[in-house]
């Protein structure tokens, strides 16, 4: 970063903490996450008890073991001495069933365990997925697509480490507590309050590295945040970091980044060492002083061995998962933290829903595709506040080919994503033959209005396969044709292997303009009642544009259509133009008119005409 | 949907299939530095879990001795000896950790600052082949793996080994025969957890793969939701994500059932041996053949033995993912930079000789004089490197001058390779024949610095940075003053800059404001102008902007061009207006040379390239009859 430039910076920085989209940190209502996490497993409950019956069931069966030791040296061995082998078969018996017993609960409880788990994050993934989705474009606009992608994988990751190592780790460790504080206490009530007496201090460890490890636990995710980020930009924008020469520069800011997280990172693993220390030490002291009383009792007659040998190896199991508490904790935390953000995703409502009841559009009076749109009293500003398009009316009837002109920001694209139902107006209504938009279910919608963007992404599969999204049950012939009707047919089957080319292993040589021409193929596939362009030809060539718009005039036929150009070519195809200007229509007539009149319009004709020097 | 289809992530292709052992040497370099430390705690870890050994043998020595012999002052100092030995253990314990945390989180830093280093100095054809996902996944996962392996799995390895071998030889001195019996699970226990690691590792690697095509659906769901929803295919988009996401369950599902499978051995062999030690020893103690203390020692040894030997299978199971990581490490960073700026110059002119000796000729003129300055392509030839050897070249033959001063426009058909031959200049693709030169000088002869600092470039993919606008416009130039960003910001006519909440200051890229496509492509020119280079290669720079801006930028570009030499890619008449002469690139080669006025005139393909067909098109025809 230059130094000029860093003060201010760091103010435009403070003023941006205060946005929720530009800190990623969208509000999840108080509790929201907790409410996630219940709505997540309720469904499940049946099999969650049942879970937890599994494990329950399984502790009691391993932990059996040092009590049957105890009965062995305390009765077996007399018995034996007197010639009863009963004890002894007895001890082997129930060593042999809680072997067994606990194998195959311990299989069941994992394999059950796992369907839990697995339904949470099936459920989780595709609720963030459907969500995603149904969010409007503005919400896309504002929330960069890396947060999003990354909600979806590195945070359900995060869930799915605490769920699958995690919790199963943390429940065993308390019921582990509990079977073997009861044990202890059964067994000896002197040396079992012993070792539940060390549960306070451990306890107050616990909390103690919890609070310090959560804080460097979020350090941590903060600064490798900004190392995934400066990584991914770099390697995306590699092209202008060579023509540039940042490659020096970004060493540097690389490993200032870099060398932030490796001290985190040591700092957490320094904490882990911390705690194992001091829990090692509480565990250790504690057995010291249980073995030192206990076998103090032993000689002294008030205890029997076995008790004390049966303690003893409780102990050492007692204080062994300490460690792996401490893991858990840190998954926990981080599966926290991720659990909120995505809460905070899921908690964003979608500004353009869907109709509960839906109405259908009426029967087409003629046997043309189009439709009449009406914008009735509409106005518009963003969320954010600044009103973009102030009260307007406007009528396209069925048929009609309306070019929309205007210089940026006058308000052109946003009056067609208006009538994409991208967004929905601040105020009154967008009406196709006389259906509000907002009554329409999306299937219904989208046969009425599709739009084609300046962005032509392209989805992995083949190029036949990118073109039928616009009507996926489009057989093949179909698709070439709308491919041939739109000039892309030519280029598509000199790729290697035809219309079946995977874009992505060859994505990279495919040119904006030919990803335009198999947007436009797309789009012609659909066969919408309205059809808008918002900029779809900008990356064409004159010849190409030009072949768009010869098939246009076919395709367009009996069509409503709004297309969006900043080169006025396109409005030779139009019946009609309309002059935006902040926000506004200034001018509005056929378009010969607007040419001979003295207009913007005019005006801006003659610019380009002289532009197009030939 | 296509995405049904979804690519399998480029890391499936069958990477050649090395030892683990092997693969996980080549860290030998990064973990060089601090392997003092790293044997310190090994050796270390190795005597606190003898000390845990030792433990048992206290216990069987208080049982046997003072407990039997009714003598608290031996109690004491038994407890006493236990105490010390659990503080030694618990000290030992945190020397390990303190000893390798620094260290371990300093190797992994300098093999990610090594990664970014090589990434950013790869050829780009690298990078076209490579999704950035699959690069960022071995700087962040793969090196979180490579750093728990030596924290945990390299260490413990050896000393578990050692822990076993000395428990085993504890057991077997004090008793042969119980000692057998509880040492009979240990072999089979390895057998079955290196047999389970294998299949493991595979089902492993599937959900790994699934987990890929999952995000790539993801991804592309979120990149192209504006064709989604224009399209109505949330739907579809939502079954193909749960088909894959259901696939995905039914593989971790699978996963479970090999885990609880293990598990279930793992549990019942130890346990069931050591309920044949306790049957066994009782009996014994009854006998009077064993002392009760060797039998608590026993069992307690036992249950000491149990994690390491438990621990074998997941050890090794990680040190197999920690080989597949290092190998996906090593994947990249062998990969061959672009070639060395000092051994460069001599590779282009053989190529040269070899394929086209006429052109060797030109190659022998001096470095002066009129026809070497400015900009010159001579016989260049191109093809990518992953094209078929019997592909025809992307471009051929190649000879173009642009002189000092002079602005020449590139046009061409979509497709016929006007952005690669823009990317040859500043060498983001290496010529595969002929050669460039720069006011005489081979490119390939000067330290790429020093070209790319003559010659700046503007993208038809207009990319920001993390950065604020005047970072952003700034980083092309060293030494840009205040003023010089003033200046670039109005060439471009990037006025809404001073529009935005913070001015040059507003943050933008992944994590600040988006920009429209105009504004980006707008700064990205501002970018190109700023340091007033001497060559500058401008890829259709306007395409995105309306058309009162570009009349306004094609002003203002005017003046800055005339005082650099130029080349622009050109798609309509209005762009090409802005270059003294103009070239046309058609299947690869340069067709045609001259102004816009001679090739309108006497160039077929340029006139239609320009007009269309003109005539026959009604729409252009009312244009024609108004002039």
């Amino acid at each position: 970063m230059t130094t000029t430039v860093d003060k201010p910076a760091d103010a435009a920085a403070r003023q941006q903490a205060d946005d929720p989209f530009a800190q990623d940190t969208l509000p999840a209502a108080e509790g929201a996450t907790g409410a996630l996490l219940r709505s997540l497993l309720a469904p499940l409950r049946a099999r969650v008890v049942l879970t937890a019956l599994l494990l329950l069931l399984q502790q009691a069966a391993v932990q059996a073991g040092p009590l049957l030791v105890a009965f062995a040296i305390d009765r077996g061995v007399p018995a034996l001495r007197r010639g009863d082998h009963g004890p002894l078969i007895a001890v082997a018996a129930a060593y042999a069933v809680c072997s067994l017993g606990s194998a195959a609960l311990q299989y069941a409880f994992i394999r059950s365990s796992a369907r839990v788990n697995q339904d949470v994050l099936l459920d989780l993934r595709g609720r963030i997925f459907r969500h995603a989705q149904a969010l409007s474009v503005d919400f896309h606009e504002r929330y960069t697509s890396g947060r999003l992608i990354s909600r979806s994988t590195t945070d359900v990751e995060s869930l799915r480490e605490l769920l699958s190592e995690g919790l199963q780790e943390l429940i065993t460790v308390i019921l582990s507590f509990v079977y073997i504080a009861a044990m202890l206490l059964w067994l000896d009530l002197g040396l079992g309050g012993v070792a539940v007496a060390s549960f306070v201090p451990l306890y107050l460890l616990i909390r103690l590295y919890q609070r310090r490890a959560g804080r460097i636990f979020r350090r941590r995710s903060t600064t490798i945040a900004a190392v995934i980020v400066k990584f991914a930009e770099t390697m995306n924008g590699i092209r202008p970091v060579r023509a540039f020469r940042r490659e020096q520069a970004n060493d540097e800011e690389f490993a200032v980044l870099n060398h932030r997280h490796e001290r985190t990172n040591g700092d957490a693993m320094l904490e882990m060492a911390r705690y194992v220390v001091g829990s090692r030490l509480v565990a250790n002291t504690a057995v010291a002083g249980i073995v030192l009383w206990g076998a103090y009792r032993v000689a002294g007659g008030g205890l029997a061995l076995g008790v004390l040998a049966a303690c003893v190896l409780y102990l050492r199991r007692l204080y062994d998962p300490i460690d792996r508490l401490g893991m858990f904790l840190n998954s926990y935390q981080s599966a926290a933290a991720s659990l909120e953000k995505i809460a905070g995703l899921l908690a964003q409502t979608p500004s353009v829903p869907e109709p509960s009841e839906p109405r259908t559009l009426p029967v087409r009076r003629s046997e043309l595709p189009g439709r009449t749109v009406t914008f009735e009293s509409v106005s518009f500003g963003y969320r954010t506040g600044g009103e973009v398009l102030p009260r307007f009316d406007l009528t396209l009837p069925a048929g009609q080919t309306v070019a929309v002109v205007g210089s940026t920001g006058a308000g052109k694209s946003t009056l067609a994503k208006l009538l994409a139902r991208f967004y929905d107006p601040s105020r009154g209504r967008v009406l196709l033959d006389g259906v509000d938009l907002r009554e329409l279910a999306v299937p219904e919608l989208r046969r009425g209005v599709v739009m084609v963007t300046q962005e032509a992404f392209l989805f992995s599969g083949t190029i036949a396969e990118n073109i039928a999204i616009g009507r996926p049950e489009a057989t093949r012939e179909e698709i070439e044709g709308a491919a041939k009707a739109i000039g892309a047919h030519e280029f598509i089957v000199a790729l290697p292997d035809g219309y079946d080319t995977d874009v992505r292993k060859r994505g990279g040589r495919i040119s904006a303009g030919q990803r335009q021409l198999v947007a436009f193929a797309r789009a012609l596939l659909a066969d919408p009642a309205v059809l808008i362009l918002d900029e779809a030809t900008s990356s064409l060539d004159v010849p190409g544009e030009r072949a768009v718009q010869e098939a246009m005039r076919t395709v367009l036929h009996g069509r409503t259509a709004v297309v969006i150009a900043h080169r006025l070519s396109t409005v030779a195809i139009a019946d009609r133009v309309l002059v935006m200007e902040s926000g506004r229509v200034v001018e509005d007539g056929p378009p010969d008119e607007l040419i001979a009149g003295t207009g913007r319009f005019s005006d801006l004709h003659r610019a380009w005409r002289d532009s197009l020097v030939g | 949907m296509p995405t049904t289809s979804a690519a399998t992530s480029a890391a499936t292709a069958d990477p050649p299939k090395r030892s683990a052992v092997r693969s996980l040497l080549r860290l030998w370099p990064y973990v060089r530095p601090i392997r003092t430390r790293l044997f310190s705690a090994a050796f270390v870890a190795i005597v606190a879990s003898c000390v845990g050994l030792v433990i048992p043998l206290v216990l069987k020595w208080m049982v046997d001795g003072p407990v039997a012999g009714r003598d608290p002052g031996g109690v004491w100092l038994g407890a006493l000896y236990l105490l010390l030995l659990g503080l030694a253990e618990a000290g030992l314990f945190g020397l390990r950790r303190w000893l390798v945390a620094r260290p371990l989180a300093s190797v992994e830093a300098s093999m990610r600052a090594d990664l970014f280093r090589h990434l950013q100095r790869l050829p780009i054809a690298f990078h076209d082949k490579w999704a950035s996902g699959q690069l960022l996944s071995r700087g962040t996962t793969d090196l979180m793996l490579l750093r728990m392996f030596l924290a945990f799995p390299l260490t413990f390895l050896l000393v578990n080994g050692v822990t076993i071998l000395v428990g085993m030889i504890i057991l077997l001195a004090q008793e042969w025969t119980l000692g057998l019996v509880l040492l009979a699970p240990v072999v089979p226990m390895v057998i079955v957890c290196s047999l389970f690691e294998r299949r493991y590792a595979a089902v492993a690697r599937r959900a790994q793969d699934q987990v890929g095509d999952l995000t790539t659906v993801v991804e592309e769901s979120v990149l192209g939701v504006r064709i989604i929803k224009g399209f109505g295919r949330h739907r579809s988009q939502a079954r193909a994500f749960h088909e894959l996401a259901h696939r995905l369950r039914g593989t971790e599902l699978g996963k479970a059932k090999l885990l609880a499978a293990i598990w279930a051995v793992i549990v019942l062999l130890p346990e069931l041996t050591i309920g044949a030690a306790l049957v066994l020893g009782t009996v014994q103690v009854a006998d009077g053949a064993l002392s009760a203390g060797t039998l608590v020692l026993f069992l307690s040894t036992a249950l000491a033995l149990r994690w390491p030997v438990e621990s074998i299978g997941f050890l090794l199971a990680m040190s197999q993912e920690a080989a597949t990581a290092t190998e996906r490490y090593f994947e990249v960073l062998d990969a061959e930079p672009e070639s060395s700026d000092a051994a460069a110059p001599g590779k282009p002119s053989d190529v040269v000789a070899l394929g086209k000796p006429s052109d060797a000729a030109a190659l022998d003129k001096p470095p002066t004089g009129s026809l070497s300055t400015g900009l010159r392509f001579e016989g260049v030839e191109f093809r990518y490197p992953d094209a078929a050897p019997d592909a025809p070249p992307a471009l051929a033959r190649i000879d173009l001058h642009i002189r000092p001063g002079e602005t020449m426009a590139l046009v061409g058909a979509t497709g016929s390779g006007k952005t690669t031959l823009t990317a040859l200049v500043p060498r983001l693709h290496e010529t595969t024949g002929g050669r460039i030169t720069l006011d005489g000088e081979d490119i390939t002869a000067m330290p790429r610095e020093r070209l790319r600092e003559l010659v700046a470039v503007a993208f038809e993919e207009p990319t920001l940075f993390s950065a604020s606008v005047g970072e952003n416009v700034l980083m092309g130039a060293e030494h840009a003053t205040a003023d010089d960003l003033r200046r670039a910001l109005a060439v471009a006519q990037a006025d809404f800059v001073h529009a935005l909440p913070h001015g040059t200051h507003t943050q933008v890229g992944e994590q600040g404001l988006s920009l429209s496509g105009g504004q980006r492509q707008r700064l990205a020119l501002a970018r190109a102008v700023v340091g007033k280079p001497r060559f500058l290669v401008l890829d259709d720079p306007l395409s995105a902007l309306d058309v009162h801006t570009e009349a306004l930028v094609e002003a203002a570009l005017r003046e800055v061009l005339a005082g650099t030499t130029a080349l622009v890619v050109a798609h309509r008449p209005s762009t090409v207006l802005l270059a003294d002469r103009v070239a046309l690139l058609s299947g690869g080669r340069i067709t045609a040379v001259g102004t816009h006025q001679e090739l309108l005139r006497d160039n077929a393909e340029y006139a239609w390239l320009m007009s269309g067909a003109d005539e026959t098109v009604d729409g252009l025809s009312y244009v024609k009859e108004d002039r």
